[in-house]
């Protein structure tokens, strides 16, 4: 049983759900506030990765993680490492691959709140930030939670992105699905049995999660 | 204190031109038909809404003026805005709803035992009637020791027979109140029992006539056919 790779895939669900939720709240909160010029192109680009095969992404990520892009290059400025193959450069990658999973629900949440209360925080005298704080994250907590479970079950599941991105370096970027893979090519197929069946209860535990909070929101 | 206010705004139906002021621990009723501009006049006090035009003053403090490009934001106004449904937040209790910008929070107490509230404290807002959240709202609007209060139709969502105890339980109150009170309704019963002084909105402008139209029920024009059903019946309570 290749209890590293679980164990990588489950680090590396849990780094992506953390960081997407920081990234995607101002975003879904811009998204479902104001109105600004070119919206809905922005909206579309962010949604983008949901449309595209992902070996597509992985392609572009690829060219601009490389030594020669400009991710790259500043990484390799900063740190003197490459960011292909290593774990920081799948998490990059996943968290790009996910950002309409965690983006989506927040700003369904967002929008769901009734703007009279938000005025009702401004005349109480709080500020923009703390209404976000106080008044919205408290109203829209099982939206973001259903985001951050999205999100996690997506990044569980990756597969092209992180082998294009970070190839399978035991430890590093071999990732579950990655090990699954790789033992049906060596015809081990028990190994490979064995990692699929643990994902199942995992999977199956936070859909019923999901569903749970979906009808708590709508009571 | 004294507060002065006038506004020009092109609203989608008529243009809202309208200008007034009156002085300290007053009740000033703003009444007209519905649709008739007064939440916007009312926003535009709080600062939620931008006239085109205009000038608010508060006792020295200028709140907007479009001229010198002033306009202080609702937070830094420090007033009380109470509107028909939806200030208490749904994720707090009505004790922490009434607390959220309280100056003191010790005095939530006192104004829960006021408004006869005290016993409903730790429960969430819908789960006590309407009437019950209304008054939590006044009492989480004068917890922030607002300089001013604006009550925008506070009572119309809730039953006849509610909304006369709380309008008179308003009424007994509002001569300890040390701030200015802007009352908005379109109930003419509601309006000669509140207020101190009255500003008829119709159309946007002030029409001093419109009461007497109204209540001699003179359907000349349609705007006064419109407006008058609510309050014939609400003459019968």
């Amino acid at each position: 049983m290749d209890y590293l790779a679980l164990y990588v895939t489950l680090k590396l669900a849990l780094v992506t759900t953390v960081f997407l939720m920081v990234i995607a709240a101002p975003i879904a909160y811009a998204l479902a506030y104001y109105r600004f010029a070119g919206k809905s192109f922005l909206e579309a680009l962010i949604y983008l990765p949901m449309a595209l095969p992902p070996t597509v992404i992985g392609f572009y990520l690829i060219i601009v993680m490389g030594p020669k892009g400009f991710m790259g290059k500043t990484w390799s400025l900063l740190t003197g490492g490459s960011l292909l193959f290593t774990f920081i450069g799948i998490t990059i990658a996943s968290i790009i691959y996910s950002i309409p999973f965690a983006v989506q629900p927040m700003k369904a949440a967002f929008s769901k709140i009734d703007r009279r209360l938000l005025e009702s925080a401004y005349v109480l005298g709080l500020s923009k930030r703390a209404t976000f704080f106080r008044v919205i994250i408290p109203n829209s907590i099982s939206g973001i939670a259903a985001a951050a479970i999205l999100v996690f079950l997506h990044s569980i599941g990756a597969f092209g992105v992180l082998l294009m991105v970070g190839g399978s370096i035991a430890g590093e970027t071999k990732v579950a699905s990655i090990a699954i893979y790789e033992a049906v090519e060596m015809m081990n197929y028990q190994l490979a049995g064995m990692i699929a069946l643990s994902f199942i209860p995992i999977s199956y535990v936070f859909l019923l999660l999901i569903n749970k909070l979906n009808e708590d929101s709508s009571v | 204190m004294t507060i002065s206010a006038s506004f020009k705004k092109k609203l989608k139906y008529f243009d809202l031109d309208i200008s007034f002021s009156f002085a300290k621990k007053n009740m000033m009723v703003m009444i007209g038909p519905s649709g008739g501009g007064k939440t916007t006049i009312i926003r535009m006090l709080a600062g939620l809404e931008k006239p085109q035009e205009g000038k608010v003053v508060f006792g020295d403090e200028v709140w907007f003026d479009s001229l010198r490009r002033i306009n202080v934001p609702p937070q830094k106004r420090r007033l009380g805005y109470v509107f028909q449904d939806y200030n208490l937040f749904p994720h707090l209790n009505l004790f922490d709803n009434a607390a959220f910008a309280a100056v003191d929070k010790k005095q939530v107490d006192d104004l829960f035992e006021l408004f006869k509230i005290s016993h409903l404290k730790k429960r969430k807002p819908h789960m006590v009637s309407g009437g019950e959240r209304q008054r939590c709202a006044i009492c989480q609007a004068l917890a922030r020791h607002p300089r001013i209060l604006l009550l925008d139709e506070p009572f119309s969502a809730l039953d006849a027979i509610t909304r006369r105890g709380l309008r008179e339980e308003l009424k007994n109150l509002k001569g300890n109140m040390s701030f200015p009170i802007i009352y908005v309704t379109h109930d003419i019963t509601e309006a000669l029992y509140l207020a101190d002084e009255l500003l008829p909105v119709v159309e946007g402008k002030i029409d001093d006539n419109w009461m007497q139209r109204m209540m001699n029920r003179e359907p000349s024009e349609k705007v006064a056919l419109r407006a008058a059903r609510e309050p014939r019946l609400s003459l019968v309570y």
